[in-house]
């Protein structure tokens, strides 16, 4: 147990450790009637979820429940045989990977490059607005960035094509067309999540020994040298953990941000996996269908988390496992 | 605050000098405020759309500051039912979660502090494999169904009352509180029970404020379990998807007759007045807690 590594046990509670587990029982029988109530959650929202899975190898039957359903077709494979057969399913993979790789590429490196930005800024209640400032759109929820996305970037009444017109440029339909859409969407997703990701590499900055930047300055090290050299190394620790979990989610993704700022325009690369999903097993009841699709996508990106983490560990880092 | 590095301190005390420039704080700066501007602006977009005359509106005569000043939109959102119901409900809702969130991750995170606790090492386990594994989205919607929570109310609040993320975040803090202040209170012979409400609660102010803020913005925001498992009851519909309904039904004329407004303008600024509804309780609330939070998400990180 890591918990009794991080905080030595105290003499009574040797004492106790000692004694007889029913003894231990009976002193906290109080704990264990505190945990029913929690357990019970995860028990019945947790895991009985969990049988739930072998829908993707059975018929499709919207009436019975899943025991008196039989199994597909080609044992039990019929629905994931389908799955690949369907453009659709595809094409959603292909908007997912797409998607969640620009994401990575050009959401990941910006809240490292505001972090050593903010710790740059050497006026202290500047620092602390620019962070409060830059904590509000995490707390948004994608309804609401959507809908103030929608004023800005709205082909005929958005804020940026009214300036654009009163400049004598032609509105850009930035909602609408497929590849501007793309766009959108990762810059929405670095709005969102840049300011609450400083967060955790500033603390990390924070934890940097002080007398590494003297050296650095005995040394004559200017600001970029100091950046390059003690910074951004001190934090390579925590960019490898986070890129491994990066790395990890890059079939999955979440749904709110797809869903909420799809439309029809841009259906050919906004229907990533979740929308797809959400489509044909909620809306269309097709639920062996995206039962199976679900359960590939979490297969995948089981293997990909794995081996992102057996990377990190090849290059001598301490990865996550 | 957590945050301000050591180093700025140190570089004024070390009486080194520094060799950073004075054009390095002018570009510094100058980014910090272009960050500020970028997360600012359409917040500001639409506060100053939702005061904006309908006419003005239509006529693409607002940018920066309000045109034809108008509380208008705001008194068409508070007095038709719809909006009001939907507010009120997603805020009893939201005050409803946060309780028995917050009692639930209690229960949880308390027990498993214990480390003489008989059964604790597999309890555990059970309650970290979900942070990992999930069953995905349609066997928890079969699931859901199967247990007659389609339609009702009560599948906004249990199936997300409890997070395993912020469970580890409040039994991190518990950690922190010193051992020997529990095992003097069990000499005197306090029960667990005791132990808890006397000496870790209020202890814990802190994270227990952070965590009803999670808890708090999560229901807020939260409209997915609504559009997954509550179809035809609409009342039991919260802010956000009626919002999400609301920008969605995007033909603005066609939400104007729907609503029985006149003109597309005053469409256009419900609907900027609602997102102001979905939003400021949340901006009101979070700046107080920000020094809570920022200690939170660092405790968070450090997990097992």
């Amino acid at each position: 147990m890591q918990a009794v590594a991080r905080r030595p046990a105290g003499t009574l509670e040797k004492k106790i450790l000692a004694k007889s587990v029913l003894t231990r029982m009976k002193r906290y029988w109080v704990l264990y009637v505190m945990l029913l109530l929690p357990i019970a959650y995860f028990v019945i929202f947790r895991y009985l979820p969990m049988p739930y899975m072998a829908q993707a190898f059975k018929q499709n039957n919207i009436i019975k429940p899943i025991w008196e359903v039989p199994w597909a077709k080609n044992n039990g494979l019929e629905f994931f045989i389908k799955a690949f057969a369907n453009q659709s399913f595809l094409n959603a993979i292909r908007n997912t990977v797409v998607l969640n790789v620009l994401d990575l590429v050009m959401g990941f490196p910006a809240p490292i490059i505001l972090a050593i930005i903010l710790n740059e800024l050497r006026f202290p209640k500047f620092k602390r607005l620019t962070q409060t400032i830059a904590y509000v759109p995490h707390f948004l929820s994608w309804v609401i960035i959507y809908g103030l996305a929608m004023r800005l970037f709205a082909p005929t009444d958005g804020l940026v094509n009214i300036l654009l017109n009163r400049a004598g440029a032609a509105s850009i339909n930035f909602l609408g067309t497929p590849i501007l859409w793309i766009f959108t969407y990762v810059f929405l997703g670095i709005w969102q999540s840049i300011g609450w990701n400083t967060i955790i590499y500033l603390a990390a900055i924070t934890n940097i020994n002080p007398e590494l930047y003297e050296a650095a300055r005995v040394d004559g090290a200017k600001r970029m040298r100091e950046i390059w050299h003690v910074t951004l190394p001190c934090l390579r620790p925590t960019i490898i953990v986070l890129l491994v979990l990066s790395l990890g989610n890059i079939m999955g993704g979440g749904f709110e941000r797809p869903f909420v700022m799809r439309n029809q325009l841009v259906d050919s690369v906004s229907d990533v996996i979740s929308v797809f999903v959400y489509r044909n097993g909620i809306q269309g009841s097709q639920f062996s269908l995206s039962t199976a699709v679900g359960l590939f996508q979490s297969v995948i990106n089981v293997i990909f988390l794995v081996g992102a983490n057996m990377f990190a560990k090849r290059i001598g880092e301490r990865g996550l496992m | 605050m957590v945050n301000t590095a050591h180093t700025g301190n140190l570089r004024k005390k070390s009486g080194l000098r520094t060799n950073n420039s004075r054009a390095g704080d002018v570009v510094v700066v100058l980014i910090c405020c272009f960050i500020i501007f970028i997360c600012i602006l359409p917040i500001i977009n639409i506060a100053v759309r939702s005061v904006s005359s309908a006419d003005a509106l239509i006529k693409n005569q607002v940018t920066f500051w309000p045109v034809g000043f108008t509380l208008e939109s705001y008194s068409r959102v508070l007095t038709s039912a719809k909006y009001t119901n939907s507010l009120a409900f997603t805020a009893w809702l939201t005050v409803l979660c946060v309780g028995v969130s917050l009692v639930m991750t209690t229960l949880c995170a308390f027990p498993l502090t214990f480390d003489n606790l008989p059964g604790k090492k597999f309890l555990n386990t059970i309650v970290l494999i979900t942070m990992y594994f999930g069953a995905g989205t349609i066997p928890t919607y079969l699931l859901i169904k199967q247990l007659g929570l389609l339609e009702n109310w009560l599948v906004l609040v249990l199936p997300s009352c409890l997070s395993v993320f912020n469970m580890i975040l409040m039994r991190s803090f518990f950690y922190g509180i010193p051992a020997s202040l529990r095992e003097s209170a069990e000499i005197d012979g306090a029960g667990p029970m005791r132990v808890l409400l006397s000496i870790y609660i209020p202890l814990s102010l802190p994270v227990i404020a952070t965590l009803a803020l999670f808890y708090a913005v999560g229901r807020w925001n939260g409209y997915t379990d609504a559009l997954y498992y509550i179809k035809s009851k609409t009342q039991y519909h919260p802010i956000q998807l009626l919002l999400y309904n609301l920008l969605n039904n995007s033909q603005s004329l066609e939400v104007a007759t729907q609503e029985g407004f006149s003109t597309p303008g005053a469409a256009e600024s419900i609907k900027s007045a609602t997102v102001m509804f979905a939003t400021v309780p949340i901006l009101l609330v979070y700046p107080w807690l920000q020094k809570y939070f920022i200690s939170g998400v660092t405790l968070g990180a450090v997990k097992e």
